[in-house]
């Protein structure tokens, strides 16, 4: 008999499951589950997208791209940020296309990190940040937001946790799971100490499209300075409703970007080419599909917001991606309690808070990646929920 | 399109709050307008759409293309606003085409709708002739899918064997 756990490597196996995953796995055997728990979008690809991807498997267009991505899709990639958040990148250099969003933190992480480096990880966060920093032979260092600044990384905070060995900062806005979204103004300040500290950030930017109000995203490598510093993640999953190709990119300092270009070719190759062929046409012909996407998950979040302050679960308002993060504490609850009273007495699924760190206890994360039927049917049996609560001595 | 009719069409049952908090308006202008859509004739009435399928299985509907002679001065307005009076008739539209009036109708059994055409439409002055489609399966109706089976939410956890 082999003994894999000796076989095995240490960190790998010292990694915690996602908690996301623990509780999808309890509500998937369960019959009649209402789901708010998707982190994706409810949306089909657009149909043009599509047809492109169709257009060129009928053509056979099957082989490798170049291990960055076919240089028109960089191209088109570099052309978008430039309209969108201002950001002059060169496709030949700057750019590579990965395998999701994903893959390019992994490379990042993998290509800035050297053993005993600290790396700021704000949270609640997606959840693959520390795990891949560990991997990384990197030391994760939690900052914690809080609801009473909007879930915003606050300069004080950050101070509070450089040392000397702080190497890199990871900047996960608009922010799953709490639609945070950094302003142009809680930005600077940030900036401010990543220069004056010499830090690098990764700046996490897959729902950059989903924003809500009138102030679009803006990239911390917009910032005085700050290009030179930054590695801007993105990608087409949230955007264009594409989870399923798989792609997502990398922008920033060519020298860096060549060094994840290197990982990338030996571990991936390159993204598939199909997905990136699709990806050039939702590029060029895609801003109305955005606009529509981003407007109805707009009315969604408006009510989903107003519905959850009426039941009495304060929500601070988010202004980004497609998450809320209502407060459960006046219930006495704790997260993982509600939303295993909430599975089995109403078969609503959501997710508990503190599965995205520990300073989400006390929430949970809803999503409305879901029709407009759905969420009222869900809000009504929430409610439900809480009415049932209050009645029972 | 306005906003509050497109959610509206697409479900009715909507409160006024809810309406409210999607379209970022008051209560209050939520309810002044939807009074001024119903006053002006835009929004005509608020209705379930049934899946009459499933309550009884002889209930049957057809679409009927009709050729009618029209009438000097008021053209086909005077047969089709005969033919809308029947209960029986759920829509009538004037065509282009091949023929002139598309009339749905429902009925309680396929028989039933025989009965009607043949009594009650065949004979009508103007009505040149008939041809009856039985509709067999509706899939889609009102924009809705009526076979929830084929709605199913294929998404799953990020993280998920």
């Amino acid at each position: 008999m082999i003994d894999y756990r000796a076989v095995l490597n240490r960190q790998v196996q010292e990694l915690k499951p996602s908690g996301i995953r623990r509780f999808f796995d309890i509500a998937n055997e369960m019959d009649n589950v209402i789901s708010l728990s998707i982190g994706e979008p409810d949306f089909p690809t657009p149909w043009h997208v599509r047809q492109e991807g169709i257009r060129t498997l009928e053509d056979g267009k099957t082989w490798y791209s170049p291990n960055r991505g076919f240089l028109e899709l960089r191209e088109q990639i570099s052309r978008f940020m430039e309209r969108h958040y201002q950001l002059a990148y060169d496709p030949k250099t700057q750019v590579a296309v990965t395998v999701g969003g994903s893959e390019a933190i992994d490379l990042a992480v993998r290509c800035l990190i050297n053993p005993g480096d600290e790396v700021l990880i704000p949270q609640p966060s997606f959840v693959c940040y520390e795990p891949l920093t560990r991997m990384a032979h990197g030391v994760p260092v939690i900052v914690e937001t809080r609801q009473e600044d909007r879930f915003r990384l606050t300069a004080q905070e950050l101070r509070g946790k450089i040392t000397p060995q702080t190497k890199v900062l990871i900047l996960p806005y608009p922010n799953n799971p709490t639609g945070a979204v950094m302003h142009r103004a809680d930005l600077e300040a940030v900036a401010q100490i990543v220069r004056e500290n010499s830090l690098m950030v990764i700046s996490d930017e897959i729902y950059s499209e989903l924003t809500y109000g009138d102030a679009r995203h803006v990239s911390i490598a917009s910032l005085d300075g700050m290009k030179e510093r930054t590695v801007v993640i993105n990608g087409f999953s949230k955007t264009f409703a594409m989870t399923g190709w798989r792609l997502g990119y990398a922008a920033g300092p060519e020298e860096i970007i060549a060094q994840m270009v290197k990982l990338h070719q030996y571990g991936i190759m390159c993204a598939p080419t199909t997905s990136q062929y699709a990806a050039v046409e939702a590029l060029k012909n895609g801003e109305k599909d955005i606009a529509e996407m981003r407007r109805q998950y707009d009315m969604r979040r408006r009510l989903i917001v107003d519905s959850f302050n009426s039941m009495g679960l304060p929500c601070f308002e988010p202004e980004g991606a497609f998450y809320v993060f209502p407060c459960i504490k006046s219930t006495g609850l704790s997260s993982e309690e509600f939303c295993r009273q909430l599975l089995y007495a109403e078969r609503v699924a959501v997710i508990p808070g503190n599965a995205f760190g520990d300073c989400g206890e006390g929430y949970v994360r809803v999503s409305y990646s879901y029709s407009l039927n759905h969420i009222t049917e869900a809000l009504s049996r929430i409610g439900h929920f809480l009415k049932t609560r209050q009645a029972a001595p | 399109m306005d906003q509050l009719l497109s959610l509206l069409s697409e479900n009715a049952r909507l409160s006024t709050a809810q309406l409210a908090a999607m379209l970022n308006k008051t209560e209050n202008e939520v309810s002044d307008q939807i009074a001024e859509y119903e006053k002006a004739g835009v929004i005509r009435g608020y209705k379930a759409l049934v899946n009459w399928e499933k309550v009884d299985k002889n209930k049957a509907s057809a679409l009927i293309e009709l050729r009618v002679s029209p009438k000097r001065d008021r053209g086909f307005d005077e047969i089709a606003g005969r033919i809308m009076q029947f209960e029986e008739v759920e829509s009538v539209y004037l065509m282009s085409g091949g023929y002139d009036l598309a009339v749905k109708v429902h009925g309680k059994s396929m028989q039933d709708i025989a009965m009607f055409v043949m009594r009650r439409l065949s004979t009508l002055d103007s009505v040149l002739s008939t041809t009856t489609h039985f509709i067999l399966t509706r899939y889609k109706d009102g924009g809705i899918i009526l076979n929830p089976d084929e709605e199913k939410d294929e998404r799953r956890s990020v993280f998920s064997d």
